[in-house]
């Protein structure tokens, strides 16, 4: 089989993810477009093991790795989502904007700050 | 490098041609469009409940391309753990942030363009310099490297201690995620009044023990 297709195919998943991550709102689906990236990182894993026939198998090794980390990513992840929605009302990425400037008075005030306590 | 590639064996221009493909990269061809086909779909689809769905499809797409590069312990693994539990566990976050059933208009952001915009500059990057890197490399697919006897040989032989971190640090994100979406609500709720309440002795009435520190030693063990 041509090492093209799968590193190719690896590359369009992780670029479907990152426009998954960018563009979606939900935090849930923000995780779900992680997890195609992290699918299209073990996809390349796989392929290159095979290619290069590692003795110790060190791309199937880190597969199985990535796959773990993933769960426990995405158990972690849903627990802040819930504790998040369960204080803020709301699982929207784009409303969290808790340590965002408020105004636009605000750079202002961050810049003399530090001087003042500097003297 | 030349012996790398001769141990490899994937130099070979002249045989492998693009226009002839074997069975296997027809198939991998087909599965990796529906693959793609339904991530697409899952990361723009109006409904959140669908992508959920369709991410389904495309993890099980995966499952089978890595089945046909001969890695079969890591695609039951993938169906095992993406299919029956991330999958799961994304529809129970849908589920419990209140997901709308139905089509809901503000799935995307505003900057949905420019993050097509990335996506599709990274997408012509990556995809010219693979593709321009990795134009002859050939893949000798042989039966047997991915199974679960080998799989158990390599793992247990060689990566021993990663394999053990790995499961302290599972143990970390469970006590994590218990302790995260435990009741915040200030202090734990007071234990039901039962047989083990402080200050009152669950063994024998008046045991002797505790009030007698001359004999305090011997006068335990023979309590019991």
């Amino acid at each position: 089989m041509h090492l093209v297709y799968p590193a190719v195919l690896a590359a369009l998943l992780f670029c479907v993810g990152v426009y998954g991550v960018l563009a979606r709102r939900n935090v849930v689906l923000v995780l779900m477009s992680v997890e195609l990236m992290l699918n299209a990182v073990n996809l390349n894993l796989v392929a290159f093991d095979a290619w290069l026939r590692d003795a110790v198998h060190a791309g199937q090794a880190l597969t199985l790795f990535t796959v773990t980390v993933a769960a426990a990513e995405i158990g972690l992840g849903l627990a802040i989502v819930l504790l998040v929605f369960r204080t803020r009302r709301t699982a929207d990425v784009d409303r969290l904007t808790l340590l965002g400037d408020p105004s636009e008075a605000a750079p202002e005030a961050a810049a003399t700050e530090p001087e003042g306590r500097a003297a | 490098m030349s012996t790398l590639l001769a141990a490899t064996g994937s130099l070979e221009p002249a045989a492998r041609s693009f226009l002839s493909p074997t069975g296997a990269e027809v198939v991998f061809l087909l599965v990796g469009l529906a693959v793609l086909g339904a991530a697409v779909v899952s990361v723009t689809t109006k409904q959140l409940v669908h992508a959920a769905l369709w991410l389904v499809v495309a993890l099980g797409g995966l499952a089978v391309e890595f089945l046909l590069l001969t890695a079969e312990f890591i695609a039951w693994v993938q169906v095992l753990i993406y299919l029956g539990s991330v999958v799961v566990l994304v529809l129970f976050g849908l589920m419990l942030t209140r997901a709308p059933i139905g089509r809901s208009p503000d799935a995307d952001s505003g900057n949905r363009w420019a993050a097509l915009l990335v996506a599709l500059a990274a997408a012509g990057t990556l995809v010219t310099l693979v593709a321009d890197a990795f134009r002859t490399s050939w893949i000798d697919l042989t039966a047997g490297g991915g199974s679960t006897r080998a799989t158990g040989e390599y793992l247990f032989r060689h990566w021993v201690l990663p394999f053990e971190a790995l499961s302290v640090l599972l143990l970390a994100a469970l006590v994590g995620a218990i302790v995260l979406s435990r009741s915040t609500s200030g202090r734990l709720p007071r234990p039901r009044a039962g047989k083990l309440r402080a200050g009152k002795p669950v063994g024998r009435p008046a045991a002797p023990a505790a009030t007698v520190p001359s004999t305090a030693p011997t006068a335990p063990a023979q309590e019991r």
